[in-house]
């Protein structure tokens, strides 16, 4: 308890130094926990909204289904079972048709995937309502990204060219019902959406479809399909977070160091300065390892003193980044980002954070109070340099 | 004696036409002789016309029946050695930049051949038109000064890549001098003109032709034929993908 009580005294007492410290480290520590906040909240929003829009709780693709391989995708469809279509009509599986397609917007060619999904689906939250058919026109809706790159609006028509199951060419005018908003890019870059009836008519085809999305919390194996969980279907992004969280730890590093090298400075220097009160601190019957104690308790209660003064500007900074966000704007990095991220703030990320700004200020206060272990306390306490 | 007069004309008319068919059928087999050949070399230049400018590339190319078919782009320096090889349904392009050979497939046959009008789907499909189209002659009519068939062809086989054709056939020499490509809605696809016909070891060939895909921009590209010879001996290694590295 003394030793805690002597390192505040002389903290305080350091004054100037002591607060530039802190603040040094205090930015570090409010830094690591923006910065994780940021990619922990990019991932948790990333992951509801390829849920949400694209995946449910997991896919059941065709055996020869690659999303990866577009060679893959003509023949990688085949019929439900009368088993497979109670389900649909339940309301525990939307199926996907795709095709690959071409279309002439403003008279140039542009290979998009064609894909059926049933307008009445309600596992997904792409809004398929309006592809209900009533009539010969062919409705379809884009996603944002695929509006602004084919310069397409609602109302605008556009033909479209396939091939049927006999690789027959075939086109229609489609006509653009709905543009919707989402910031899964995996299901808007290059895509159209028709309802899944009319697909299967454009194709020759009856029922048939190259993944199932499902809505089923805990999904069986269904045969002559083969299921994809989640974690298989958010691996892109797991990816891409991970290689994040990797960049982010070179800044917070390079941070945290300099934040560490100034403790270490100031703690090389009180060592050299206050030669006598150590002297002192051994003729009182102190045993070396007590006052090796107290230098390290000193330099380490920098990082407290960082995490308040940290949390004295970063609560309120961290409070506002909650409520408003961090817009990046509609930036396509092909994984799921929303334009605006709200950082997502841990118990574990702050105590991780503590944790290890405490532990590195405490280890770089050690390492420089060693020497006094090795001082001679009758030449300490004249002040002569050892 | 009524029935007996409708009874006659009725079998006048399935005989007439039975007979207009079978005319048809003959103009399109004179097509299919004049075009087709159990094999050929052709050094040829396709014109590309641009929104800005318009570039021509020269290649030779080695075909054998419709199965085999290998091209080497002559010029210009950009596209010099480029090689494309073609056996039955499977495509590669040879890159000499970066000495790879890639497989043309999927979505990428979709996409046009050295930014020309010709998709590489349309290089892939040179099915004699007998085997795949029935056709009719809807009339017969007189083109500066030359007579013409027009023929309309509808496809007899289920993979036939247009569901129907429209063929403006020269009378004299055989050959189309003007085809429309139709997707199974009835929606005009593309266009050939052809031209400059001559004769090539007792056959008529068009040296010119215009292809455009009706629905991009633009004015299309055009084929001239520099030379051609019809059944060469052309060595069986050409078509081998270790010919493209060659």
């Amino acid at each position: 308890m003394v030793a805690f009580k002597l390192a505040y005294k002389n903290l305080i007492g350091a004054g100037l130094r002591t607060w530039l410290n802190v603040s040094v480290l205090s930015l570090a520590f409010v830094m690591t926990i923006f910065y994780n906040g940021m990619i922990d909240g990019w991932n948790r929003q990333g992951r509801n909204d390829t849920q949400d829009w694209e995946i449910a709780n997991g896919q059941y693709w065709h055996p020869e289904y690659d999303r990866l391989d577009v060679f893959s995708i003509k023949d990688s469809h085949q019929p439900l079972s009368a088993e497979l279509q109670q389900q649909v009509s339940d309301g525990w599986l939307v199926p996907q048709f795709i095709q690959q397609a071409s279309i002439y917007p403003q008279g140039r060619m542009q290979s998009v995937l064609l894909k059926g999904i049933p307008h009445d689906q309600t596992i997904l939250k792409i809004p398929t309502a309006p592809l209900k058919t009533d009539g010969d026109e062919l409705k379809a809706i884009i996603g944002k990204r695929m509006a602004e790159s084919t310069h397409l609006k609602v109302g605008d028509q556009v033909l479209i060219r396939w091939r049927d199951k006999n690789g027959t060419f075939d086109a229609l005018e489609l006509t653009i019902v709905s543009v919707f908003q989402c910031d899964v890019p995996g299901i808007d870059n290059g895509q159209i959406y028709i309802d899944y009836d009319r697909m299967q008519e454009m194709m020759g085809l009856e029922n048939n479809a190259s993944l199932l999305v499902t809505a089923a919390e805990e999904p069986r194996a269904i045969s002559g399909w083969s299921f994809k969980d989640t974690d298989f279907l958010l691996a892109d992004l797991d990816k891409m977070i991970e290689s994040k969280k990797g960049g982010g730890i070179v800044l917070q590093g390079v941070l945290l160091l300099i934040a560490l090298l100034a403790i270490f400075d100031t703690q090389v220097l009180s060592i050299f300065r206050r030669q006598k009160e150590i002297g002192t601190y051994i003729a009182l019957g102190l045993t070396r390892s007590q006052v090796v104690g107290i230098f390290t308790i000193e330099g380490g209660a920098h990082s407290i003193l960082a995490a308040l003064v940290g949390a004295a500007y970063g609560i309120p900074f961290f409070l506002y980044l909650d409520t408003v966000g961090l817009s990046f704007g509609s930036v396509d990095v092909g994984v799921t980002i929303a334009e605006t991220i709200y950082p997502y703030y841990s118990l574990g990320l702050i105590l991780s954070t503590m944790l290890l700004v405490v532990v590195s200020a405490t280890i770089v206060s050690y390492l420089p109070a060693r020497r006094i272990a090795k001082m001679n306390p009758t030449e300490a306490l004249k002040g002569k340099i050892q | 004696m009524c029935k007996r007069f409708i009874l006659i004309g009725v079998l006048l008319m399935a005989i007439i036409a039975v007979l207009k068919s079978q005319t048809a059928n003959e103009i399109m087999q004179k097509i299919d002789d004049n075009m087709s050949s159990e094999n050929r070399v052709v050094e040829s230049s396709m014109t590309i016309h641009g929104r800005r400018n318009s570039r021509t590339i020269t290649s030779v190319s080695y075909t054998v029946g419709t199965e085999k078919s290998f091209t080497e782009y002559l010029s210009p320096p950009r596209e010099k050695g480029t090689k494309m090889l073609k056996l039955e349904d499977r495509l590669w392009t040879y890159y000499p930049a970066n000495d790879r050979i890639v497989q043309i497939s999927g979505h990428m046959l979709r996409q046009s051949v050295m930014g020309s009008d010709l998709s590489y789907e349309d290089m892939m499909d040179d099915r004699q038109l007998t085997e795949v189209y029935v056709a009719v002659v809807e009339s017969k009519e007189e083109i500066d000064g030359r007579s013409i068939f027009v023929l309309k062809l509808t496809a007899k086989v289920d993979d036939a890549a247009y569901h129907s054709r429209k063929l403006w056939v020269d009378a004299e020499y055989y050959l189309p001098t003007k085809e429309e490509l139709y997707a199974k809605s009835g929606q005009l696809l593309k266009r050939t003109q052809l031209s400059d016909f001559q004769k090539v070891d007792g056959r008529w060939y068009p040296m010119k032709m215009n292809f455009k895909d009706v629905l991009k921009q633009g004015e299309g590209t055009d084929w001239e034929i520099i030379s051609i010879r019809f059944n060469e001996e052309i060595p069986d290694y050409l078509f081998s993908k270790a010919a493209l590295k060659q």
